[in-house]
């Protein structure tokens, strides 16, 4: 990624539906155009995080998987 | 026909009248969709520390999405607001629970104990068991606990209702339940929140 993040999340080892409460808190405390990465373990959160961005208008910018780990990057709308 | 569909119709044949009033309607019907919140609305009827999850979890999370939720807590559903939450989980008649170790070597641990009713039933202490197992397995997993998923929802702002009537048919006292819930009411003042709902659930 080459945008910095504003904000970092670690969301590692937990489930459902933490990740994305986590989330959502985070990104409340954020100003609009601000970039927050978000670290997971959690295999249901990659369909979830994008779900989570359609549905609150926030924008996906980018995703990697390696070894187990979901890393996400969020712009807040 | 009101007076401007007159003049519409006057100064334009009737395929562009229809052809104007399609993509007027289509402008229209989108941005009342965009402006639209959605809401969810649970009636929450169980106790036990299994069935707590679901109200707990959908609620938190439809905040999250933005949605405005209200959950109505009515009969053994009124546990989930107690302040000190004694929820307990019972495998026996439930053949769906896996009775799995939460600890010792992973061989152990994928051993689904099938348990006999008559046992289970038999044995004091079985539910403490279960209920100590279920905790356990609940902390390895990174699975909120329902605390943690309670506190989120009245962190989100949900709309927790308790059912007047349950308190008084159980001889609860209102001292016992978390001062967050928004209202005590009846079938009558939830049913009109449930219809104006998109999504309503009975759990």
């Amino acid at each position: 990624m080459n945008t910095p993040a504003t904000q970092s999340l670690d969301a590692r080892g937990l489930n459902c539906p933490l990740p994305i409460l986590r989330t959502k808190k985070a990104l409340n405390s954020m100003a609009s155009g601000e970039t927050l990465a978000i670290l997971s373990t959690d295999p249901g959160s990659v369909k979830d995080m994008q779900a989570f961005c359609k549905q609150t208008g926030n924008a996906l910018i980018g995703s990697n998987t390696n070894q187990g780990e979901f890393e996400f990057f969020i712009r807040k709308s | 026909m009101g007076a401007t569909d007159k003049i519409m119709t006057q100064s334009l044949d009737q395929s562009q009248f229809d052809q104007w009033f399609d993509q007027r309607f289509e402008t229209r019907m989108k941005a009342r969709e965009d402006a639209h919140v959605a809401s969810l609305a649970i009636i929450a009827t169980k106790g036990t520390l299994d069935w707590a999850y679901p109200p707990f979890i959908l609620a938190s999370t439809a905040s999250a999405l933005g949605w405005d939720v209200s959950v109505f807590f009515t009969f053994y559903g009124l546990e989930l607001l107690k302040k000190k939450l004694t929820l307990e989980v019972s495998p026996l008649g439930n053949p769906g629970m896996p009775m799995k170790m939460p600890f010792g070597p992973q061989w152990l641990k994928d051993i689904n104990w099938k348990v006999p009713n008559l046992v289970m039933a038999g044995v004091p202490g079985f539910e403490k068991m279960a209920t100590g197992m279920m905790h356990q397995t609940v902390k390895n997993n990174g699975v909120a606990t329902i605390e943690e998923l309670r506190g989120a929802c009245i962190e989100a702002e949900v709309k927790l209702v308790a059912c007047q009537m349950t308190v008084e048919l159980f001889g609860y006292s209102p001292d016992d339940f978390i001062p967050e819930i928004q209202d005590w009411i009846g079938a009558a003042s939830f049913l009109p929140v449930a219809q104006k709902s998109d999504v309503c659930l009975f759990i």
